[in-house]
């Protein structure tokens, strides 16, 4: 394991770098990729992966270091990719960051470590999201499991509510720490959002176990099946289980319907249904798996919303057989907040673009079945609370668009199970649990929160490192008993 | 996994399992439920918890043959394992003092009013209750209803056991013969449970009904369970399974819980082509978690 790699090993002087072309990421052929569940991008090889690592400029301040939520040391580990060595690179994004196969994937980089990115401004920023892709995927390749490194016992004990990125991120700083970390998880498989949410053609369900039989290589301790706030309260895992600390990342939490007339129409889904049936159940293998899904060959299909979730949704429809695939939003393609990568993929996949468009009626068949939706066409106003333009409507603009699903992806609200049955902790006005920005701390003490749980809908990153200012404090709180 | 330790048919396709499951066992309270699955490729149900005992860490849960997954659960025995039970979900029933509660419960759905019906009887109420099914062999539990209950009234759809007739018209007798009734709590298959609340609205009398629809997490993140309650999107994993009888809009319910039938009616007859290859193959996984030491 390499440790030090302060200095440059690049040949090349800095003009030679700005004229290297940023290495494509190899990806399955559009019309190939939308009709299977297969992930999308390939991956670079270790001779793609070295080409692009020598363009980095090696800054002496690197932006992209500083906008990375969980401070990923970029330059050091692309520093390796260039010296060769893969499995130093490696471990080096791991001091900071556990689960690099999953950001290296999902992480929207052009809004952080690639946007910060100084090249960008003459020319495309270094593939940083790819170069971690290539190492994490190497490391998994490579390594040896039963080398995994484990701290000292602390005696302390913490548990970690919800295995989705920004629990994962928590325990795992927290167990190199030495702490006991037991992840309890509400769902059968672990990893939340990631593995709910997120489809296999983005984010293969092998690469997410992968990263978490890492974690339980670390020390990590499992429980799924456990809704704490349900099968065990805040309070009982304290005052019972004798744990010294709790992090609470439950997440994104209920769905948010529209409120429009047809909602309870058949046919019409959220997201998170929509997604969980096919990510988590495999509805798509039905009848090889048992949960059942709408047969969606040959119909006309619209998801509603402009983020990652919404893309996830109408490209798993069309994988599903969908004719026709609609992504209906109320602003501009401008205003949309999905991962750009995305939005590209899913337009070469014939992903129909309904910009401008706000439904307003679910339309029935007579027979409580979903037949269309009458949507409105709007335009942009003035900027609203959020900095972007608040969309208004066009009078007399509204039309019928004949569907056979629909899929709301405008958002989700806060889940009450755990603020409901633990007394003191305090909460917001839209019921999402109050934490300190830096600390992540409660009202309660000893509880810890962070991700989508406290901010509401966000990123797989701002989750994790919002995880890893909790372990940081958490680690804090153990050894010096403080509050 | 969670093991079987007792297995029992209780009644015609209706089967009673003791399942250790402590952390629920400790938990557990009138009116809630659990979601399982089987094995690795199967779906996500819930199934009515009957009664737990949390010294012995156990549950009981009640569950009819209806499609694949409940013909397969019952077709496990003791000593085999579900791969995930999760629960207590949904809100406990709301215990009080009402007065005179009559406690109604349709086929299966008697399993999910019994622990309720003791609890209503634990805090002082006068309790009646009214047990029907629609033949002989599918009555469950009438002798653990009439131990909870100050009169248990007992009906069959075609007279084959007990009073011929359905459970309302019980209740339109103790309505017409005065009996003052402060609160019905109705459970059961759809229709019964909508023909209650017809009979009760007219007669301005409190009725609690425990809905069914079709779910999958069961904590309130997907959404699949919305029913209507007062022209209002409710989760019956959160907000219910109870509630108010007549504000429930039945015929949204039927309508979803018909949406999967194709594909329902594909896995019957999967099922009953390979039902032994899928017996063995869910006890293959079991003996390979066993392998592991309990894996999970």
């Amino acid at each position: 394991m390499t440790q030090t790699a302060s200095k440059s090993l690049n040949p090349l002087p800095l003009k030679e770098r700005m004229k290297l072309p940023r290495q494509p990421m190899r990806e399955q052929p559009p019309v190939l990729r939308a009709a299977n569940y297969k992930e999308v991008n390939l991956g670079y090889s270790e001779e793609l992966a070295r080409q692009e690592a020598l363009r980095c400029l090696e800054c002496a301040k690197p932006v992209c270091v500083q906008e990375c939520p969980v401070g990923v040391k970029v330059k050091e580990f692309v520093q390796l990719i260039v010296a060769g060595d893969f499995m130093g690179a490696a471990a080096k994004i791991r001091e900071d960051n556990v689960l690099p196969a999953i950001t290296g994937r999902v992480c929207p980089q052009e809004d952080h470590c690639e946007g910060g990115c100084l090249m960008g401004k003459k020319v495309q920023p270094l593939g940083i999201g790819y170069l971690e892709r290539f190492v994490a995927d190497y490391e998994q390749q490579h390594m040896d499991r039963s080398k995994i490194r484990r701290a000292q016992p602390s005696g302390k004990k913490v548990a970690i509510v919800g295995s989705g990125p920004s629990g994962l991120t928590a325990a795992g700083d927290l167990v190199q720490k030495g702490h006991e970390v037991h992840v309890f998880e509400a769902l059968h498989e672990l990893g939340g959002v990631l593995v709910y949410g997120i489809p296999e053609f983005r984010l293969p369900k092998q690469i997410i176990r992968e990263q978490i039989d890492y974690m339980r290589g670390m020390g990590l301790q499992f429980e799924t099946n456990v809704v704490v706030g349900k099968t065990v309260t805040i309070n009982e895992l304290m005052d019972e289980e004798g744990y010294d600390a709790i992090f609470i990342g439950t997440g994104a939490g209920l769905p948010v319907f529209m409120g429009i007339p047809g909602e309870h129409l058949n046919g019409v889904y959220s997201a998170n249904e929509f997604l969980t049936r096919i990510n988590l159940m495999h509805a798509y293998e039905f009848p090889q798996y048992d949960e059942p899904m709408l047969d969606l060959h040959g119909k006309d299909v619209a998801v509603i919303g402009g983020g990652n979730t919404a893309l996830d949704a109408i490209r798993s429809a069309l994988r599903l057989g969908a004719k026709k695939a609609y992504v209906v939003y109320r602003r501009s393609e401008a205003e949309m907040p999905a991962r750009k990568e995305e939005v590209k993929h899913a337009r070469e996949e014939g992903i129909e673009f309904r910009m401008l468009t706000n439904p307003i009626e679910f339309l029935s068949d007579g027979k409580g079945w979903l037949s269309g939706m009458r949507c409105q066409r709007m335009e942009l106003g003035e900027p609203d609370a959020s900095g972007r333009r608040r969309p208004v409507p066009v009078a007399g603009s509204e039309f019928d668009l004949p569907l056979s699903v629909a899929v709301i992806a405008i958002g989700t609200s806060a889940n009450p199970l755990i603020q409901s049955t633990t007394p003191g902790l305090q909460t917001n006005k839209r019921n999402y649990i109050e934490a300190d920005a830096t600390t992540q701390r409660t009202s309660r003490k000893g509880v810890f929160a962070g991700g989508d749980i406290v901010t509401g809908s966000a990123t797989v990153i701002l989750a994790m490192g919002a995880g890893r200012r909790a372990a940081q404090s958490i680690h804090e709180y153990l050894t010096t008993g403080k509050w | 996994m969670f093991k079987i330790l007792h297995a029992e048919f209780i009644a015609s396709g209706i089967k009673r399992f003791v399942i250790e499951a402590p952390r629920i066992a400790h938990k557990q309270q009138p009116g809630q439920f659990v979601i399982l699955r089987l094995y690795e490729h199967g779906e996500r149900i819930p199934i009515t918890i009957e009664k737990s005992d949390p010294e012995r860490g156990t549950i009981n849960i009640v569950v009819q043959s209806a499609g694949k997954t409940t013909h397969l659960l019952n077709s496990l025995e003791t000593g085999d394992c579900i791969l995930d039970v999760v629960g207590p979900l949904g809100k406990p029933s709301e215990i009080a003092a009402f007065g005179t509660v009559v406690v109604m419960g349709g086929g299966v759905g008697t399993a999910m009013a019994y622990p309720t019906a003791a609890a209503l009887k634990r805090a002082g109420n006068r309790v009646i209750s009214i047990v029907g099914a629609r033949t002989k062999d599918l009555v469950i539990l009438e002798r653990e209803m009439r131990e909870v209950s100050d009169a248990l009234m007992v009906t069959t759809d075609d007279g084959s056991h007990a009073d011929k007739g359905f459970v309302t018209d019980k209740l339109r007798q103790l309505i017409d013969n005065g009996t003052r009734i402060d609160l019905v709590l109705a459970i059961g298959p759809i229709p019964m449970m909508r023909a209650v609340a017809d009979v009760t609205r007219k007669e301005h009398i409190r009725t609690v009904v425990s809905l069914n629809p079709i779910m999958i997490d069961g904590t309130g993140m997907c959404g699949g369970c919305r029913v209507l309650v007062d022209g209002k999107s409710q989760f019956a994993c959160v907000d219910g399974p109870e509630f108010d009888a007549h504000r429930v809009d039945f015929a949204i319910l039927v309508q979803r819980n018909a949406m999967y039938r194709a594909a329902e009616k594909k896995s019957m007859e999967e099922f009953e082509r390979e039902r032994e290859s899928l017996l063995e193959k869910v006890h293959a996984e079991q003996a390979e978690y066993a392998l592991q030491g309990g894996g999970r």
